[in-house]
């Protein structure tokens, strides 16, 4: 029998009330994250991905905000949980690393006093200890001479090596699952790949699962074992990243691939999703995607179920037939 | 943190020279007066207005004119009055410095707390009716002048009910600390409710809509998602950077009141601070003594600055640097 998934998701959803209407910024998600699993969300910008994250925790504070659905941690539901009961879940069994390095941390406390203050907050160390464990993490992260640095300010750290202060914070009291949102989008390649290889070294350590929200697909192909592709607030494709690298099945998915820069490309000029990203206020009433999709039908009026078998589920009204001919058109171009 | 202290102060020292040195040319070098007839006060026979030319050394150059008038402020206080022949300006600023810095203080201390209890309390229950209606005393205490209210506290104390549940209040004026410090207490406690609510006011609802930014900032999301406490992410994070902008706000009102700014509560309440020695002088046009309370008020302004800066800098330590 399969372990049960460390974190269940299922049909969350979040929706804004603003003067124009009600706004889904994530509309009837569901994914599982196993234990020791990463999972990756793809999507574009403003596809809900962090709204998603941020509500199961709790973080989404607008007071306009609905959320439904249910999210299982270690089989308890956390939806909806008071922020007392949340308290022991938020940095100690679930750690998250925010968008933004540049201010996520408190501007007027040294980073070490921050490292500090979550590690007591969980582990009930004495004050030297929590600071002799801050040291280590630094150093864990690779931040180079950590005992002078860990009485240094936000501000005195480059954005990097405030991604990693970040990434040690969310680490320092052995999470069962790490959440990072976009951890690279703001640093420089080289960085960025520093940082992925850090996450990976230090999920192998903590045997902790990771949930890893990008828009680079380089950086699901290096990380992920399953993906999830977001437009609109929802799910259009889930599968394990290979399958979905090699036979990717919703267009939106083709898409982004395409949109990929490959060595071995034999056109000079990337090609790109036409039309812009849609609006989560005025979505269309059948799939999300159909306004900018080549292949659109009648039957794309409506609505279709994410399916599937097992382990490849998309949300397409293509025939299997149809994905076959479409994806041989594309793939030797005349 | 030291080298910074010392900067600041440096740089506030020279401030304070560049005031004098503006203020000296204001008075003594506006073309087309004659400094020593507005020194000596209307009608002055040719006898004094001699008197000054040669006390001020008005016929010499500027700088030494300049030093001349420090050295009479400063060195040898010994400047005095024409209006009233004889009286010297700098014991008279020396006496009403205490009483402003009394008055000014005493209600420091009281709008600092009712304000930032007033703003936390409010930031803490958005959307609840404690925020609102908070916001409403705090733009009430801002509209009401403080002339009025004191006169209103004045009515209710002195007159309508100072046969009954007033008649612990001793009439207007002032009794030194160092004569009876229930005194001092009894006599200030109007004039300070009175000067405290106008700025609570303001400062409850500055500190409110501060927070309330700070609340949505990253890094409360960060602390919260650490697992904090919701009083904690609201008092170590959010209010710790809040006031910083409060005590810029608060080191700005606190030099300018000292300098002179409380005059209507002071006049009100029969106070003879620096405001109301300013305020007489210059009705009298009693130009060393309107020169001196400039110069006292200049010295305080900067001087609250000053510490504000270095106040600023140990809340922040992202201007230590710079
Ligand atoms: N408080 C809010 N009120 C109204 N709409 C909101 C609010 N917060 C987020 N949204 C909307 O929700 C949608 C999803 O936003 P989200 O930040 O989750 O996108 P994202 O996928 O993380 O994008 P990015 O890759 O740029 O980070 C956006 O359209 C955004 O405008
Ligand atoms: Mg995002």
């Amino acid at each position: 029998m399969p372990e049960a998934p460390l974190l269940q998701v299922r049909d969350l959803t979040v929706s804004f009330a603003t003067r124009q209407g009600a706004l889904r910024a994530v509309d009837g998600l569901s994914f599982d994250v196993g234990q020791k699993e990463i999972v990756g969300i793809v999507g574009e910008s403003g596809s809900g991905k962090s709204v998603a994250i941020y509500s199961m925790l709790g973080l989404v504070r607008e007071k306009n905000a609905t959320i439904t659905g249910s999210v299982l941690f270690e089989g308890r539901e956390i939806l909806g949980l008071s922020d007392k009961e949340l308290q022991p879940i938020r940095g100690g069994s679930i750690g998250m690393i925010f968008q933004d390095p540049m201010t996520a941390l408190t501007p007027v406390y040294t980073v070490g006093w921050q490292l500090v203050e979550q590690i007591r907050q969980h582990l009930h160390l004495p004050k030297a200890a929590a600071r002799q464990r801050a040291i280590e993490l630094l150093g864990q992260v690779g931040i180079p001479d950590p005992k002078s640095r860990v009485d240094r300010y936000p501000h005195e750290f480059s954005g990097g090596m405030r991604q990693r202060v970040v990434i040690a914070m969310a680490l320092s009291c052995n999470p069962r699952l790490l959440i990072a949102d976009e951890p690279t989008t703001a640093l420089d390649v080289t960085t960025q790949a520093q940082i992925l290889d850090l996450m990976l070294k230090l999920q192998d350590t903590y045997d902790s699962s990771i949930v890893i929200i990008t828009h680079d697909m380089g950086v699901i192909a290096e990380m992920a074992h399953r993906v999830v592709v977001m437009y609109a607030g929802r799910p259009v494709e889930i599968a394990r990243e290979l399958d979905l690298v090699r036979h990717p099945r919703h267009p939106y998915t083709w898409g982004l691939l395409d949109a990929v820069p490959r060595l071995d490309a034999k056109h000079d000029r990337l090609r790109t999703i036409r039309g812009n990203a849609v609006s989560p206020l005025n979505l269309p009433p059948g799939c999300a995607f159909a306004p900018r999709c080549d292949y659109v039908m009648d039957q794309c009026a409506q609505r279709p179920p994410l399916q599937g078998d097992a382990d490849h589920v998309d949300a397409c009204w293509l025939s299997d037939a149809q994905r076959v001919t479409i994806r041989q058109r594309v793939e030797q171009p005349s | 943190m030291i080298y910074f202290i010392v900067r600041r102060f440096a740089s506030a020292v020279l401030v304070l020279f560049a005031i004098s040195v503006s203020v000296f040319l204001i008075f003594f070098a506006t073309p087309g007066v004659d400094p020593a007839a507005r020194i000596a006060g209307r009608s002055a026979s040719a006898q004094v207005l001699a008197h000054v030319a040669r006390e001020f050394g008005l016929n010499r150059p500027l700088p030494i004119r300049y030093w001349l008038m420090m050295e009479h402020l400063f060195i040898k206080q010994d400047l005095t009055s024409y209006v009233n022949i004889g009286v010297r300006v700098v014991p008279q600023i020396t006496q009403a410095a205490p009483i402003t810095l009394s008055l000014v203080i005493g209600a420091a201390v009281i709008w600092m707390i009712v304000g930032v209890l007033g703003g936390v309390v409010a930031a803490a229950n958005q959307g609840k009716f404690i925020d609102p209606f908070i916001m409403f005393i705090g733009i009430a205490a801002v509209s009401v002048p403080a002339y009025w209210l004191g006169e209103v506290m004045n009515l209710l104390t002195q007159s309508k009910f100072h046969s009954s549940i007033f008649a612990w209040v001793p009439p207007p004026g002032y009794v030194s600390f160092t004569t009876s410090p229930s005194e001092w207490f009894l006599h200030l406690l109007f004039p300070w409710l009175t000067l405290a609510a106008l700025y609570a006011g303001i400062y409850a609802r500055v500190l409110r809509a501060e927070l309330v930014n700070a609340l949505n900032e990253d890094y409360v999301r960060t602390a919260r998602a650490k697992g904090l406490s919701e009083r904690r992410i609201l008092f170590r994070h959010a209010l710790r950077c809040s006031l910083i902008s409060i005590v810029s706000l608060f080191g700005l009102d606190f030099g300018a009141l000292i300098g002179g700014a409380a005059l209507l509560t002071e006049v009100v309440f029969g106070l003879p601070g620096v405001g109301m020695l300013t305020y007489t002088s210059l009705q009298n046009l009693d130009l060393p003594v309107i020169m001196g309370c400039v110069m006292y008020g200049a010295f305080f302004v900067v001087l609250a600055n000053a510490v504000v800066d270095v106040l600023y800098a140990y809340l922040d330590p992202r201007v230590r640097l710079a």
